[in-house]
């Protein structure tokens, strides 16, 4: 396989990817801000939306003030920003259609359909009322892709580049909102235990679309230190931190085989992996959930890094 | 001008035979059911991604090529003369091309003026003297055909360098397929669809000798944004060899080499799409960053196949067209089965003063030109395109050849209203490798326009399924 391919087709499931938590992030922030309440309390909830999503300096930049109406656009519409909705629809089927001998047929038409589909809205024509609609059909899009690839794609290179790119972004993903709202979880919050915090705990958890499962799991009302540790350590759920590594090290694992070649990245990826099937959730807490976070942000870099490097991305 | 030539109603004479069946079907279709269709069949093309590029045109960087959901019909007997006729053409083609860049006999005979030929932009002094697999210079040729009668057939332009279409041909039959089981149940229809395994064959056939190993075949496209793109990864895709860009290739150590994810992999056969221009910026193109630094010479010492050769565009040059029926008898020894439509070559001053006496009645076209691009037809001319043309013609004649303006032939196809005739051409594909390859049929391209007799996809032309019938 060309090193071009597997860059564009790691980077083609990134971006698949990327799309669907950005649309659960908006939708996470809108429930928000819908609420009654008093004060700056919308501005702080948009400002972490966008933080979670990597684009709050490119907005501050364009818009300045944070408005409702131009934070949904600058995320969903807006192709200056390379997180929005546009620029990951659009970055995937240009990938896609540089790599269309390595997609199926299906894999291509779902593509496809998503990006026509997407580019015939007008921003205009979007309302408060539709706005829910068009974000779960941006996650059923998404999910209409990956259940194309994962049904119809041969299990080679071409699969297990596309794991590593899926799961790398979903890492990441999880990674920030744990990031941007990590001081909700602390133990000092617990202590408040009032309503508005039982309202964040139930947005971290929505925004990974955990909020029904962590009741199947644990059985148990909603508790700080139990959603770090779903969302961090809990292997059952997909995605945690440890299953996006379970996810990688198998792929980068099948690489190893195919091609006959360990590479550094397979140290870090294996390596993080241990570190989360081995954490305890009260040690990180004791240690320092925010640097904990930052950590595996910064491993996960480092890993995306090692992995262009070892498969000639892009040289 | 008379009547053209239907392919399905001949002169009138009733409904001829190949079309028997499909002229019944068609005589009770309802036209909103035949327009259904054409809108299903769109909904297909769209889904599958086969789009083409319009060069200046802005809103349109991706358009569909419109097609006609009536078939083409070719009886099998007809096909068998166009199949021989096609034979005998591309073999000359080929030893004409192995001619001029090795003893250049046929020029020594006198039989082509020696300046039309080493004159040319499109002749490749670096191929002299360079022995290419087989001795074969274009693997792959479109021949473009039209028909003026029953048994008119005439061949209009051979593109020698890097035709294209195939995709369209092969689409068009399973969008058929898919939207008319019942008439192929009916019609004896030969298949296309091994068309792909045909083109791997010849391109294995002409790996360089010697390889001790299966042959690493690739398809070099210029990107994404080429108007073929679609087709070159359709291509890549069905014969399952990789779609790489020149960014993709390096010479290193006397190899063509691409850069995979395990490093650098040598490459055999190369399946250019690329001009000879942006092949190696070293050889043909100083200004050029594009194409690959070295491939020429990695190709001059047998160690990968171009395919097509470098300098194969010197066999479809419009000025050395008018030669073909000579270079056939020439390299063959018998008169060319397939007769050239009459051409004018403007650089003779005898022909030009002919030319600019019947301008109104010509189609007059630039030697070096392609894609319906830059060529007047004379008979649909305003009086002031027709002079703008004339300044042109005395300016620089020998850039000029000109044909008599074609009756081709019609087929019914569907307009917004009902079924009327059009006019249309037909392009084979032929392979040339170990032995030469033609897949029944080829791409029909259709004026839409009525009474229109420019058939190229830029210049509003669409396509329809070619039927050739089991004898």
């Amino acid at each position: 396989m060309l090193g071009r391919t597997a860059n564009d087709l790691f980077w083609l499931s990134r971006y698949i990817e990327r799309a669907e938590n950005i649309a659960r992030l908006i939708e996470v922030g809108y429930r928000i801000v819908l609420l009654p309440r008093e004060g700056e309390g919308f501005h702080q909830e948009w400002r972490s939306t966008l933080e979670s999503g990597g684009c709050l300096n490119g907005y501050v930049a364009r818009h300045g003030e944070l408005e409702t109406r131009n934070v949904i656009d600058y995320m969903l519409f807006d192709t200056s920003n390379p997180s929005s909705i546009a620029s990951c629809l659009a970055g995937a089927r240009r990938n896609g259609r540089a790599q269309r001998t390595a997609l199926t047929r299906e894999m291509w038409e779902s593509l496809n359909s998503a990006w026509l589909e997407f580019s015939a809205i007008k921003p205009s024509s979007v309302t408060s009322n539709s706005l829910p609609e068009l974000l779960d059909w941006v996650r059923s899009r998404s999910a209409l892709y990956r259940g194309a690839m994962l049904n119809t794609i041969l299990r080679n290179d071409t699969y297990y580049f596309s794991q590593v790119g899926t799961f790398i972004e979903r890492a990441d993903s999880t990674a920030r909102i744990l990031d941007v709202k990590y001081y909700h979880l602390l133990p000092s919050s617990e202590m408040v235990g009032s309503g508005k915090d039982n309202f964040q705990w139930q947005s971290i958890l929505r925004s990974v679309s955990a909020h029904r499962s962590y009741r199947w799991v644990f059985k148990d009302s909603v508790r700080p230190l139990r959603i770090a540790e779903y969302l961090i350590l809990h292997r059952q759920m997909p995605r945690s931190l440890r299953s996006c590594y379970d996810e990688m090290t198998d792929a980068l694992q099948q690489l190893a085989i195919l091609y006959g070649t360990r590479h550094p990245c397979h140290i870090t990826a294996e390596s993080t992996r241990d570190l989360l099937m081995d954490a305890e959730i009260q040690s990180i807490f004791q240690t320092g959930l925010h640097e904990f976070v930052q950590d595996l942000i910064a491993r996960n870099n480092r890993l995306g890094h090692e992995i262009s490097q070892a498969y000639h991305f892009t040289d | 001008m008379a009547a053209a030539f239907d392919e399905m109603n001949g002169h009138g004479g009733g409904v001829r035979a190949p079309y028997r069946d499909v002229a019944e079907w068609l005589g009770v279709q309802r036209i909103e059911t035949l327009k259904q269709k054409t809108a299903e069949a769109e909904a297909l093309f769209r889904r599958s991604g086969i789009t083409f590029a319009v060069y200046g045109s802005d809103d349109a960087s991706e358009r569909l090529i419109p097609f006609d959901i009536l078939p083409r019909i070719i009886s099998g007997s007809e096909w068998r003369r166009l199949e021989t006729g096609i034979e005998q053409r591309v073999r000359a083609l080929n030893a004409f091309m192995y001619d001029i860049y090795h003893r250049q006999e046929i020029l020594k005979a006198g039989i082509i003026p020696e300046e039309l030929v080493i004159g040319n932009k499109a002749f490749v002094p670096e191929m002299i003297g360079v022995d290419p697999p087989r001795g074969i210079y274009s693997h792959i040729i479109g021949i473009d055909m039209v028909r003026t009668g029953e048994d008119q057939f005439m061949v209009l332009e051979d593109n020698t360098r890097t035709p294209s279409g195939v995709s369209y041909m092969l689409e068009n039959r399973e969008t058929m397929l898919h939207l008319f089981p019942d008439l192929f149940s009916r019609n004896r229809v030969r298949p296309v669809e091994h068309y792909p395994d045909s083109l791997l064959q010849t391109l294995e056939s002409v790996a360089p000798p010697n390889l001790d190993k299966e042959p690493v075949i690739a398809l070099l496209t210029p990107g994404p944004f080429n108007s073929a793109y679609f087709e070159h990864s359709f291509l890549a895709d069905q014969m399952g060899i990789e779609l790489v860009e020149a960014s993709d290739l390096v010479v290193l150590d006397g190899l063509l080499q691409m850069k995979t994810t395990l490093g650098l992999k040598r490459v055999d056969v190369l399946y250019r799409r690329v001009d000879d221009d942006y092949l190696d910026p070293l050889v043909f193109n100083a200004n050029s960053m594009l194409g690959v630094p070295g491939i020429f010479d990695v190709y001059r010492a047998g160690r990968v196949t171009i395919v097509n050769a470098p300098g194969a565009g010197i066999a479809d040059d419009k000025a050395i067209y008018t030669y073909i029926p000579a270079i056939i008898e020439f390299y063959t020894g018998r008169a060319p089965l397939l007769p050239n439509v009459e051409t004018y070559s403007c650089r003779d001053p005898a022909q030009l003063k002919y030319v600019l006496e019947r301008l109104p009645q010509l189609v007059v076209k630039e030697v070096h030109g392609s894609g319906g691009y830059g060529m007047l037809v004379g008979p649909s001319a305003t009086s002031a395109e027709i002079e703008t043309f004339r300044a042109k013609l005395i300016a620089n004649p020998s850039n000029y050849i000109a044909q008599p303006t074609l009756s081709l032939s019609t087929c019914p196809t569907l307009d917004g209203t009902g079924v009327s005739p059009r006019h249309l051409d037909l392009r084979p594909f032929v392979l040339v490798g170990d032995q030469v390859r033609l897949v029944p049929g080829g791409l029909t391209r259709v004026a839409l326009r009525k009474g229109s007799l420019v058939v190229n996809s830029s210049q509003g032309g669409g396509t329809k399924d070619t039927w050739v019938l089991q004898e």
